[in-house]
């Protein structure tokens, strides 16, 4: 047997929210298999399982906040004889302390099963909007691929739900109560006494106001965490990309729209085989010690609608052809916006990539998302003059900065990773 | 196809990858990536979008000098009826 726990999905996650199961106890999983959707402070996660087996049973219920580790359910291993019958299913447990707990719970009770959504083609975000809401899932029509029901989805249900039936009149002038700041100061009421009973109680806020604000502690974690914890250290080199928008332009041309590959997928490139060449930043610090990883897993930082931002990876990134590393990208970035990344993928990556040089800014001086050795920045592509040859030509170029770990690493080898990606981006053909 | 038509399946186009755009304050005489905020992949979403609808590929030297809505339903115009 082996138990299925809440997993880690970054490194400041103390406690998540099982939101769904997608599989029932009696069937059939495979190890990747996706068996339950969690919900974090930045994101709601599709678990993959780890063992292939048969879902003996669940032990917590959909709704449940409970640490890290607990367990969630029980699976017979394959080749593993039938487990006696289950116990009696106990109450939900109590939601979870917190504080962060490192050991996992040994006792969780078991809980009973909820019927599963497993049949509903929804996105997870919509799945826990629907059910903040109160909307029942199966009665939205879904308008995404496929019919799947995707957040607006849920809010167009929701708003058509409370769409009053006809015009209501509109309410006579003097009944509206204008807001305080809003009215003049002759109308203004008498200021109220200071005292924390007389204040008014704190307005509700909406479901996407608390998500926001989920997100922004999530994000405050973990970036306090990095300043006080990892020392920072900051490199800069200016790039001339233009062989390597020559070259992607011309591919491109030669590509329907549909298979274009944007220049920021180059340089995710150059990134992963630079780490390849200077394997001694393909590390992590970890309570007192250097931690190498063999795997090359660059994190991508994607920003997301109304606020906030996500890191996951890409898998062996350095043995994607850019073909692959771009259809990759394209839907990491689908599925960080719809909610519906998956464990893996928030599983610890090395080094991010980030760009938000679309607006303009030339200079990233990036913070380290915890515990990964780097952050390496590209600003926009601008026009500059630039000595070739012994010739002032005009020349695209691009500002790559890296933020790394100084426990980790140091200027040197920092300067040989920084050069190394330099030098693969004036080879394009070869990444 | 009308000038109208083409206006409406971009902008059916651009409602796909911005679904949160607000069609109604939307200024189709305004830089559309300001607008709405979007990024490179949302751009090549867009214009994998508008090929899906109206069969027309923008090379991206082409993209790159397209701004407005405006800009660019004139210039689809263009290829449509070449």
């Amino acid at each position: 047997m082996a138990d299925f726990v809440m997993p880690s999905l970054g490194a400041d996650m103390s406690a998540g929210t099982l939101a769904a199961w997608l599989k029932q106890p009696g069937e059939t999983v495979k190890r990747g298999e996706i068996i339950a959707v969690v919900h974090t402070d930045k994101a709601d996660v599709e678990v993959e399982v780890f063992t292939s087996g048969i879902v003996e049973r669940m032990l917590v219920e959909p709704g449940t906040e409970v640490p890290v580790g607990t367990p969630l359910a029980v699976i017979r291993e394959e080749d593993a004889a039938p487990a006696p019958a289950a116990p009696a299913p106990a109450p939900a447990p109590a939601p979870a302390p917190p504080a962060p707990a490192a050991a996992p719970a040994p006792s969780a009770p078991a809980a009973p099963v909820v019927p599963v959504e497993h049949h509903l083609l929804i996105s997870p975000s919509a799945r826990q909007l629907a059910h903040e809401l109160g909307i029942e899932a199966e009665g939205v029509q879904g308008t995404g691929p496929g019919g799947r029901i995707q957040r607006r989805d849920v809010e167009a249900a929701a708003a058509a739900r409370e769409a009053p039936p006809q015009a209501a009149p509109p309410a006579p002038p003097a009944v509206v109560t204008p807001p305080a700041a809003a009215a003049p100061p002759a109308a203004a009421p008498p200021a109220a006494p200071l005292s924390p009973a007389a204040a008014p109680p704190a307005a509700p806020l909406s479901p996407a106001a608390e998500r926001n604000a989920a997100m922004r502690r999530a994000i405050a974690a973990s970036m306090s965490r990095s300043k006080r914890e990892i020392p920072h250290f900051y490199l800069g080199q200016t790039i001339d990309m233009s062989r390597s928008l020559a070259w992607l332009g011309q591919e491109n041309l030669r590509r329907p729209v549909t298979e274009r590959v944007l220049h920021g997928v180059l340089m995710v490139k150059a990134v992963a085989l630079a780490l390849r060449e200077v394997p001694e930043l393909n590390a992590v610090w970890a309570g007192d010690e250097l931690v190498r990883r063999d795997d090359i897993n660059v994190g991508v930082a994607i920003s997301l609608r109304g606020g906030g931002l996500v890191a996951p990876a890409i898998h062996h990134t350095d043995e994607l052809t850019l073909e692959e590393l771009m259809h990759a990208f394209r839907d990491l970035v689908s599925r960080a916006r719809a909610g519906s990344l998956r464990s893996s993928e928030m599983s610890e990556p090395t080094i991010t990539v980030t760009s938000i040089g679309e607006r303009g800014v030339e200079s990233i001086f990036g913070v380290i998302f915890p515990p990964q050795v780097a952050i390496v920045g590209f600003g926009t592509l601008v026009e500059r003059p630039w000595i070739s040859e012994g010739q002032i030509l005009p020349c695209p170029v691009v500002n790559a900065s890296l933020s790394a770990d100084h426990r980790v690493t140091d200027g040197h080898r920092a300067s040989q990773f920084l050069a190394a990606v330099d030098r693969l981006l004036q080879e394009p053909e070869e990444l | 196809m009308t000038q109208e038509e083409i206006t409406q399946s971009v902008l059916q186009a651009l409602t796909d990858v911005a679904p949160e755009a607000d069609l109604a304050t939307f200024r189709t005489d305004l830089n559309l990536r300001d607008q709405l905020d979007i990024d490179s992949m949302d751009s090549l979403n867009f214009l994998i979008a508008v090929h899906e609808l109206l069969h027309v590929d923008i090379p991206e030297a082409d993209w790159a000098r397209l701004f407005t809505i405006d800009e660019l339903v004139e210039y689809l115009g263009g290829r449509i009826a070449a």
